[in-house]
C-alpha cells in the first residue's frame, strides 16, 4: 500500500516537474535572488515589530468581519429567500446599496460621514461609546463587516433556496417547528451549499481590508506606507507587502479548502 | 434641505458639477480598463487554452498572482513600477521623460487587473462552447483568426456575459481605489468638496447613489445585451 502511494507521488512529482517548469522555477529564484542582493532591505529590522502589529491587526480584522459579516448574512439571506415583503424588501435594498457603491465610498461615508455627525450630539459624547467612537477602527469593522455581510447575504439568498423543498416537508411531516427546522435542516444544508464561496469571500475579505489603511487604521499596509515615506524606497516595502498578501492568501485557501474537504459534499 | 440642494447644484457655488466631471472620469477609466481587460483576456484564454506549457505556466502565474494580491497594492506598484519602467526606457533610448496622465496610467493598470479575471472568466466560456462547433469550423477550413471572429466570440458569449457583467461592475467599483493614489474621479472629487464644504454625509451619500445608479443603469443594458447574445436558445428559467 505505501509503496503504491509512493509510486504515485512519484509520479505526479514528475508530471509537475516538466523541464520547462525547473527553467522557470530556476528564473523565478533568480529574480527572487537578485531582490535580495540588490534592492535595500536594510530597514527590515527597525520595521519588523511595526510590521508584526500590522500583520496582527489585518489578521484580526480579517476574522472579526468575515464572522460577524456571516452571522448577519444569515438572517439577511433568510429573509430574502423566505420572509415576508416588509422583512424581504429592505434585505435585498441592502444588499443591492452595499454591492453596488464602492467599499471606499462606504468607508468614508461612515468615518468622515458618521463621523463628523457624533460630536455635535452632547449625549454621545458623554456616553460610554465616545472613547470607541473616536478612534478608527471602529468605523472600519463596521464597514467591512456591512460589506461581507451584503455579499454573503446574496449567497445565501441563493442556498437557503436551493435546499430542496421536499426536505423542508419531510421535517415538517415529522412535526417539527419552525424553528427547529431552520435549526436541524434548512440552515446546516444551506451552509454546506454556501461553504465552497466562503472560501472565495474571504480571499476579497482580505483584500478589501487595506482599504481601512485610508481612514487611519495601522494595518500591515499603512505600515508598508509609513516605510516608504520615511526611508523614500518605492519597491522593496510594496513587493514585500505583496509577498506577504500572497502568503496569507495561500495558507487561507489551503485552510479553507481543508475545512470544505471534512464536509459531507453529498447535498441532497 | 435648501442648504443640500444648493451645495449639489451644478452651478460654481454648488459642487454637483465637480461631482459629474469626477463620474465621467470614472466611466472613463472603467470603460478603458475593461475594454483592456476584455483583450488580455481574450488571448490570455487562448493562450491558456492552446498555448504550449511556457505559456500556460506564466499565465496561471499571471492570474494566481493578480487574484492573490489586493487591487489597491497592485495599484501602488504598477503605477509607481510602470511609470518608472517606460521613462527609464525613454531615457535609456535617448529620449524626453515623460509625464504619464493619470487617466493613462489608471486604465493601464486597472486593465492589468481586469485582464486576469476576465481571463478566467473567457478562459470557461470558450470551455463551455459545443466542441462540435469548432470542430465544424475547422473542418471548413477556417484559419484561427476567422474561427476566432465567426464561431468562437459570438459562441462564447452567451456564457461570457454574466461573468463579464460582473467584472464591469468590479471596474466601476475598483476606480475609486485610485482616489488613493490621487487621480480625480468621483470618489476623490467627493472627498474634496466634502472636505472644503464640511458636508461629509451629504457628499458621500449623492456618490453613494450616482454609483449605485451607475450600477442599476448598467444592470439594465447588460440585460438586454445577455438577451440579444442568447436570442435562439432557451431562455434562462426553461433552461434549468
Amino acid at each position: 500500500m505505501a509503496g503504491e502511494a509512493i509510486i504515485i507521488n512519484v509520479a505526479r512529482a514528475s508530471l509537475w516537474l516538466q523541464p520547462h517548469r525547473i527553467v522557470l522555477v530556476l528564473i523565478a529564484l533568480a529574480l527572487v535572488f537578485a531582490a535580495a542582493f540588490f534592492m535595500r532591505w536594510d530597514w527590515l529590522p527597525q520595521y519588523y515589530e511595526m510590521a508584526l502589529v500590522g500583520l496582527w491587526r489585518t489578521l484580526w480584522i480579517l476574522a472579526v468581519t468575515c464572522t460577524l459579516g456571516f452571522l448577519l448574512a444569515v438572517p439577511l439571506g433568510l429573509a430574502q429567500a423566505a420572509g415576508p415583503f416588509w422583512l424581504a424588501a429592505p434585505a435585498k435594498a441592502f444588499c443591492t446599496v452595499i454591492r453596488g457603491t464602492p467599499l471606499l465610498l462606504q468607508l468614508w461615508l461612515l468615518y468622515y460621514g458618521l463621523g463628523s455627525l457624533f460630536p455635535q450630539y452632547p449625549w454621545i459624547r458623554e456616553s460610554w461609546m465616545w472613547p470607541y467612537l473616536r478612534q478608527a477602527w471602529p468605523y472600519g469593522v463596521l464597514a467591512l463587516t456591512l460589506s461581507f455581510a451584503g455579499y454573503e447575504g446574496e449567497v445565501m439568498r441563493g442556498a437557503f433556496a436551493g435546499v430542496p423543498k421536499g426536505q423542508l416537508e419531510a421535517a415538517r411531516a415529522f412535526g417539527m417547528s419552525r424553528w427547529k427546522i431552520l435549526r436541524r435542516i434548512w440552515l446546516p444544508q444551506a451552509f454546506y451549499r454556501a461553504l465552497p464561496t466562503l472560501t472565495g469571500e474571504t480571499v476579497l475579505q482580505l483584500k478589501s481590508t487595506p482599504l481601512v489603511a485610508t481612514i487611519s487604521v495601522i494595518d500591515i499596509f499603512a505600515v508598508s506606507s509609513k516605510v516608504r515615506q520615511s526611508t523614500f524606497l518605492t519597491y522593496e516595502p510594496l513587493l514585500l507587502l505583496a509577498l506577504i498578501y500572497m502568503a496569507i492568501t495561500g495558507i487561507l485557501v489551503f485552510a479553507l479548502g481543508k475545512i470544505e474537504a471534512r464536509i459531507p459534499n453529498k447535498i441532497g | 434641505m435648501a442648504r443640500i440642494i444648493e451645495l449639489l447644484s451644478p452651478t460654481p457655488p454648488g459642487w454637483g458639477g465637480t461631482l459629474l466631471v469626477g463620474l465621467l472620469h470614472s466611466v472613463e477609466i472603467a470603460a478603458g480598463a475593461f475594454g483592456l481587460g476584455l483583450v488580455i483576456g481574450i488571448c490570455g484564454a487562448y493562450g491558456k487554452l492552446y498555448g504550449g506549457p511556457v505559456v500556460r505556466d506564466l499565465l496561471a502565474v499571471y492570474t494566481t498572482i493578480v487574484r492573490a494580491v489586493p487591487e489597491l497594492v497592485l495599484i501602488l506598484l504598477l503605477y509607481y513600477a510602470g511609470t518608472d519602467l517606460i521613462n527609464q526606457l525613454l531615457t535609456a533610448m535617448g529620449y524626453q521623460r515623460i509625464d504619464i496622465s493619470g487617466l493613462v496610467a489608471g486604465i493601464a493598470v486597472l486593465g492589468f487587473v481586469q485582464g486576469a479575471y476576465s481571463t478566467e472568466v473567457i478562459r470557461g466560456a470558450i470551455l463551455a462552447i459545443p466542441q462540435g462547433q469548432i470542430e465544424a469550423a475547422r473542418a471548413y477550413g477556417m484559419s484561427p483568426g476567422l474561427l476566432l471572429r465567426r464561431i468562437t466570440l459570438p459562441a462564447m458569449l452567451p456564457f461570457a456575459i454574466p461573468g463579464l457583467a460582473n467584472l464591469w461592475l468590479i471596474a466601476t467599483k475598483d476606480t475609486a481605489l485610485l482616489a488613493v493614489v490621487g487621480f480625480f474621479e468621483l470618489t476623490l472629487a467627493t472627498r474634496q468638496a466634502a472636505g472644503v464644504t464640511k458636508a461629509y454625509l451629504t457628499f458621500f451619500l449623492a456618490a453613494g447613489v450616482i454609483y449605485l445608479l451607475l450600477t442599476l443603469v448598467s444592470n439594465l443594458i447588460i440585460g438586454r445585451i445577455e438577451l440579444r447574445a442568447r436570442r435562439g436558445m432557451p431562455s434562462l428559467k426553461e433552461a434549468r
